[in-house]
C-alpha cells in the first residue's frame, strides 16, 4: 500500500497564491454560530450554555437540536423584550436575576457561557463585562465565560470556535517545560480514544483535548505546547493558544487514511519520532482502513459532486472524495477559507477545482443545477428540494454528528455519501 | 428577559414565512441576519416541502451594518423580483431586522415594483408566531381583496340559482393536519351543497386573495390564524364567518347547523349521510375503562377546548387540567375551564406547564411536543393534539382532527397510549411477573416491559422546576408503603398525593394502611 505522506514543514503559500478562488456575496443559506451549542453541550458535561437573544434565537436552537430536545438539555435562551431593549442597565440587573435563576434550578453547573446573538450584538449588550460581573459573584462554585454565536458574525460550526477561544485564557499555565501535545476541536469520545491510544504508542504525550469532557480537567497550556487541529474551522482558537505561546503543527486534517496519516506524521515530526516507528505503530491501521475503503471506491469513484458550503469542512471533505475516492469535484464551496490552517489540504486538491468562498444561494443553485453532479452535499433547508428536482444529496449537518475522523471511522465517512446513492438506485417507487 | 428553555411558538416572521409559504404567486423579503435562513428546514424538513419557501433573507454580516444595509435589501427585492417574478409580494424584517431600522416598506416601494408589496410590520419582542401569521394574512386580504370592496353599507345580495359558496379560511403551511382538514372540511361542505370559492391562505394565489368577496360567507378553521381577517371581511364585504371548529362529532354537528344556517341549506343530508365511528367505539363496553381517566390538556387554544370537550363528552374522560400557550386567546380558555371546574393555565413557560402536570398526575397528557417532553420524564400516556410538532405528526396518511374522519383518528390516537383494559386489570392482580411488571409500558406499545424512571417521576423533574413542595409533614410507615406498591402504577402517584393530603388535613403523622384506606374512601368517586 503506498500513501502519500505530504512534507507538512514546506509552505505552501506560493502554490496558494496561484490558485483562483471565487468570492462570492449574496445570501447566505448557512446556520449562525449558536448551533454549534447543539453538540458543545454534550461534550462539556458540566457547562451550560445560555443564549442573550431573541425568541428566534430559542427557535434556531429547539430546531436545530431536533429530536434530541426530548432529554434534558443544558442550554437555555434568555429572551429579549420590548423593555430590555430600552435601557441597557436594565438588561444587565436582568441577565443577573435570570443567571441567579438558572444556578439555583441547575446546581450542578460548573461553567456558564453567555452566549451572544444578533439582537444582542447590535444593540451592544457587554455580555463581556457581565460574564466578568457574574464570575466574580459566582466563583469559585461557577466560572462564567461569554462568546458570541450570532449570524452576523459567525457560520455554524464557528461558534465552536469562538466558545473554544473564549476558553483559553481561562486555561492553567503548563508547568512542564517537556513538550506536549493538545488536540483542538470537539471530537466524538470514540474518536478521542482512538488518537489517545495512537498517541500513547506512537510515544507522543501527554497528549490532551481541547474541549475536555468536564470544565475542571481543561489541559494546560504554554510555550511548551504544540497543539494540533482537529477541526479546520478554529481560527480564533488557533490564534488565542499561539498567544499564550503554544506552537501550532501544520499538517491537513485527520479525515481519511491520507488525511489521518498525514495528521499523525505531522505530530510525529514535531516530536521527533522516526518514520520507522510511525510505520511500525500505524500501518496495520492504515491497512484496515484502506480495506474497508476500497469498497467505496467502486461506488463513489467517477461520481461528481458539488459542495454547497456550510462547515468548513468542505475543503478536507473534497480533498478526500477526490483522492481517495475518486470522486469529481464540481464545485467546492465554504463558508470561509483560512488559507494558513487550509494550506496543507489545498496542495492535495487537484489543481482545477473550482473553489467558492461565500455564497449567493440563487447563483450557486443555478450551478449546482447546470453542473448536474451525482451528488450535492448541502444543507437540510436545500437537500429536499434538490431530491425533488432530480439531484442526489448528502445533508451536511450530519457531518458534524457523526464520528468521521481518524482510520477507523474512514470507511463511515465514505459510506455517509454511498448511502444517498445506493438509496436512490435501491428505491423503485 | 425571559429564560426560557422551550418555546412554544417561532417569532412573528416565522408566521409570516408560513403564510407565503402555504401561498402560491407570493414572494416574501426579509430583512435578517445570517443564519436565519434555518426557518426554511422547518418546511423543507418537518413538513417536507419539496421546494425551497418563496423567501428572500438579505442575511446581512456585521461587516455590512459598517455600510449600507438599505440597499443591501433593496438588491435583495429586486433580485427576487426578477427572479421569481411573483404576482405580490411580502416584505419585513425578523428581530434584528427590525432593530437596525432601515424600513423595508419604505425602500421596497422606492422600488416600484409592477406587482402590490405588502409590509408586514412585526414586533418581534412583543408577538409570537401565530400573531405573525394573523397579521400577514390580514395585510394581505386587506391590500388584495380591499381594492374591489362595496360602498360601505352595500346591502349583500345572492345571486339567484347560483349554489352557495364560501371561503375556507385559516390553513397555513407548518399548521398541524391542516392539509388534511381542508380536505376533510370541503367534502363535508360539498355534500351539503356549498361550493368553496377560495381556501386560503394555504394553496390561493394573491389573484384568488383578490376574490375573497364573491363568496357568500367565510368559514374560519383555525380562529388564530384567520379571525382577524375574517372579522374584516365582514366589515367591509358583509361576509358573516363560522364560529364553530369542527373538531369533534359534536362540534362537526354544530358546524354543519352553523354554515347550513349561512348558506340556508339543508343540514339534514349531510348530518345523516356520514358520521363518525367515534361514538360507537366511545359506547362500546370496551371503552368502559376510559370513564373518568384523568386528563391534562394543553396546546393553542382552538385545540385545547376541542380537545376538552370531546374528552369529557365525547370519551368520558375527566379533564383535570386545561391551558393553552397562546396569551391572545385566554378567554376562550378561562370559559371552558369554567365548564369542568378546573384552573385555567395561560403561560408559555414551558417548566410552569410542568410543575402543573407533576402536580396533578394526570393518566393522560393531551398537548404539543413540548407536553410529549414533560409526560415522557414523568411516565405518563402522551397523545398529540396541537402544535408545535415535530415531523412524526406531518404524516403521509390521510389524518385530519376535523370532521367525522378527523374524530374517528382522534379516537385512535387517543386511546393507544393508555393501557389496554385488559392488562390493565391483570396488572392490578398480579403484580409481580417477570415480563409484565409494575410501571411497565404498555405491551402493545412493544418496546420491551422494561419499567420507565417514573416512580420518582418530580425527582428527575426537580432539575429544572423546584420540587413542589411536599404537601405532607406526614411519613409513610413500611407497611402502608408496601400496601401502596399495590395500587396500579399509573394512578398510585395520584393515590400517593390524596394520602398524604388527607393525613396532612386529619393530623395524622405517621400513615398507616388504615390511613391510605381511610383517604381512598374518602375521595372515592369525587
Amino acid at each position: 500500500m503506498t500513501v502519500h505522506i505530504p512534507n507538512c514543514a514546506v509552505s505552501a503559500a506560493a502554490e496558494m497564491t496561484q490558485r483562483p478562488v471565487r468570492r462570492e456575496s449574496g445570501q447566505r443559506e448557512v446556520f449562525c454560530g449558536l448551533t454549534g451549542i447543539v453538540w458543545l453541550h454534550r461534550k462539556i458535561q458540566d457547562a451550560f450554555f445560555l443564549v442573550v437573544g431573541s425568541r428566534t434565537c430559542a427557535h434556531l436552537i429547539q430546531s436545530a437540536a431536533g429530536v434530541m430536545i426530548f432529554a434534558e438539555p443544558r442550554f437555555a435562551t434568555a429572551i429579549m423584550e420590548e423593555k430590555d431593549l430600552a435601557g441597557l442597565t436594565d438588561a444587565n440587573d436582568e441577565l443577573d436575576r435570570i443567571v441567579t435563576q438558572l444556578i439555583a434550578r441547575r446546581p450542578d453547573i460548573r461553567l456558564l457561557f453567555l452566549v451572544g446573538s444578533c439582537p444582542s450584538e447590535v444593540i451592544k449588550l457587554d455580555l463581556s463585562r457581565a460574564a466578568l460581573r457574574l464570575s466574580q459573584r459566582l466563583l469559585p462554585g461557577v466560572r462564567v465565560l461569554q462568546y458570541s454565536g450570532s449570524g452576523i458574525e459567525t457560520t455554524f460550526t464557528q461558534g465552536e470556535d469562538a466558545c473554544l477561544a473564549s476558553l483559553v485564557p481561562t486555561l492553567p499555565r503548563a508547568r512542564t517545560s517537556e513538550d506536549t501535545l493538545m488536540v483542538v476541536g470537539a471530537l466524538a469520545d470514540v474518536v478521542e480514544d482512538q488518537f489517545t491510544r495512537m498517541f500513547e504508542a506512537l510515544g507522543i504525550g501527554p497528549v490532551r483535548f481541547l474541549p475536555s469532557r468536564d470544565s475542571l480537567s481543561m489541559p494546560g497550556v504554554g510555550p511548551s505546547t504544540k497543539f494540533l487541529l482537529a477541526q479546520p474551522f478554529l481560527a480564533d482558537t488557533a490564534r488565542a493558544l499561539e498567544e499564550r505561546g503554544a506552537t501550532r503543527i501544520a499538517a491537513p486534517f485527520p479525515l481519511g487514511v491520507d488525511g489521518t496519516t498525514a495528521w499523525l506524521w505531522a505530530a510525529a515530526q514535531a516530536f521527533g519520532i522516526s518514520r520507522g516507528v510511525f510505520d511500525a505503530v500505524t500501518q496495520t491501521s492504515r491497512d484496515r482502513a484502506e480495506r474497508a475503503l476500497s469498497r467505496y471506491r467502486d461506488e463513489l469513484g467517477g461520481r461528481s459532486i458539488f459542495l454547497f458550503p456550510d462547515s468548513q469542512l468542505e475543503i478536507p471533505l473534497a480533498r478526500f472524495l477526490s483522492r481517495e475516492l475518486g470522486m469529481k469535484l464540481a464545485e467546492v464551496g465554504t463558508p470561509y477559507l483560512h488559507r494558513e490552517h487550509m494550506a496543507e489540504e489545498l496542495r492535495l486538491l487537484p489543481g482545477d477545482v473550482a473553489i467558492t468562498e461565500g455564497q449567493d444561494v440563487d447563483l450557486q443553485l443555478d450551478r449546482c443545477r447546470a453542473a448536474k453532479p451525482d451528488i450535492a452535499l448541502c444543507g437540510l433547508g436545500l437537500a429536499n428540494p434538490l431530491e425533488a428536482e432530480g439531484i442526489t444529496t448528502k445533508w451536511s449537518i450530519e457531518l458534524v454528528f457523526t464520528p468521521i475522523q481518524g482510520f477507523e471511522q474512514a470507511a463511515d465517512l465514505a459510506e455517509l455519501f454511498a448511502r444517498p446513492l445506493l438509496r436512490r438506485s435501491r428505491l423503485v417507487a | 428577559m425571559q429564560l426560557t428553555v422551550w418555546t412554544y411558538e417561532g417569532p412573528p416572521h416565522v408566521g409570516a414565512m408560513r403564510i407565503a409559504t402555504g401561498m402560491q404567486g407570493l414572494h416574501y423579503v426579509l430583512h435578517a441576519p445570517q443564519g436565519d435562513t434555518y426557518a426554511d428546514l422547518l418546511f423543507t424538513m418537518i413538513e417536507r416541502r419539496d421546494r425551497r419557501p418563496p423567501v428572500t433573507y438579505t442575511t446581512f454580516a456585521a461587516r455590512d451594518l459598517g455600510g449600507d444595509t438599505a440597499e443591501l435589501f433593496k438588491n435583495a427585492a429586486r433580485n427576487a423580483y426578477d427572479r421569481f417574478q411573483p404576482q405580490a409580494m411580502i416584505v419585513g424584517a425578523s428581530c434584528t431586522g427590525s432593530l437596525i431600522q432601515d424600513d423595508p416598506g419604505g425602500l421596497a416601494r422606492a422600488l416600484n415594483l409592477p406587482i402590490p408589496v405588502v409590509t408586514v410590520d412585526l414586533p418581534a419582542y412583543q408577538r409570537k408566531e401565530n400573531w405573525g401569521a394573523a397579521e400577514t394574512f390580514y395585510q394581505l386580504v386587506r391590500a388584495l381583496a380591499g381594492p374591489s370592496a362595496p360602498p360601505p353599507g352595500t346591502p349583500r345580495v345572492r345571486t339567484a340559482g347560483r349554489r352557495p359558496s364560501c371561503n375556507l379560511l385559516g390553513a397555513t403551511a407548518l399548521g398541524f393536519r391542516h392539509r388534511d382538514d381542508v380536505t376533510e372540511i370541503t367534502a363535508l361542505l360539498g355534500r351539503l351543497g356549498i361550493d368553496i370559492n377560495v381556501a386560503a391562505p394555504m394553496g390561493a394565489t394573491p389573484a384568488d386573495l383578490a376574490r375573497l368577496g364573491d363568496a357568500d360567507f367565510n368559514v374560519v378553521l383555525y380562529p388564530e390564524i384567520a379571525g382577524q381577517a375574517a372579522s374584516w371581511l365582514q366589515r367591509i364585504f358583509g361576509q358573516p364567518f363560522s364560529k364553530t371548529v369542527p373538531i369533534g362529532v359534536t362540534a362537526t354537528r354544530n358546524f354543519i347547523a352553523e354554515v347550513a344556517h349561512m348558506a340556508g341549506v339543508d343540514p339534514a343530508p349531510a348530518l345523516n349521510a356520514s358520521s363518525s365511528r367515534l361514538p360507537w367505539y366511545s359506547r362500546s363496553v370496551d371503552s368502559t375503562y376510559l370513564t373518568g381517566k384523568r386528563v391534562f390538556i394543553f396546546g393553542d387554544a382552538t385545540h385545547a377546548v376541542a380537545a376538552a370537550r370531546i374528552a369529557s363528552d365525547e370519551l368520558g374522560f375527566k379533564v383535570v387540567g386545561l391551558g393553552t400557550y397562546a396569551r391572545e386567546f385566554g378567554r376562550e380558555i378561562r370559559e371552558a375551564a369554567k365548564l369542568y371546574d378546573v384552573e385555567p393555565l395561560i403561560t408559555d413557560d414551558y417548566l410552569e406547564v410542568e410543575a402543573q402536570v407533576a402536580k396533578l398526575q394526570p393518566e393522560l397528557v393531551l398537548g404539543t411536543q413540548m407536553e410529549r417532553h414533560i409526560a415522557k420524564r414523568l411516565g405518563i400516556p402522551c397523545a398529540v393534539i396541537s402544535a408545535p410538532v415535530h415531523v412524526q405528526d406531518f404524516p403521509a396518511r390521510y389524518a385530519p382532527q376535523m370532521g367525522f374522519e378527523g374524530a374517528n383518528v382522534i379516537f385512535d390516537t387517543w386511546v393507544h397510549p393508555l393501557m389496554m383494559g385488559l392488562e390493565e386489570h391483570l396488572l392490578a392482580m398480579f403484580k409481580d411477573d417477570f415480563e409484565f411488571q409494575d410501571g411497565a409500558l404498555p405491551s402493545h406499545l412493544g418496546r420491551g416491559h422494561a419499567a420507565p424512571p417514573a416512580e420518582a417521576p418530580v425527582v428527575a423533574a426537580a432539575a429544572v422546576a423546584p420540587q413542589p413542595a411536599s404537601e405532607s409533614a406526614a411519613v409513610w410507615g413500611a407497611e402502608a408503603e408496601k400496601e401502596l406498591h399495590k395500587i396500579p402504577f399509573f394512578v398510585r402517584g395520584k393515590a400517593r398525593r390524596n394520602t398524604e393530603r388527607f393525613a396532612n388535613e386529619n393530623g395524622v403523622t405517621t400513615i398507616t394502611v388504615e390511613t391510605l384506606y381511610d383517604a381512598k374512601a374518602h375521595y372515592a368517586r369525587s
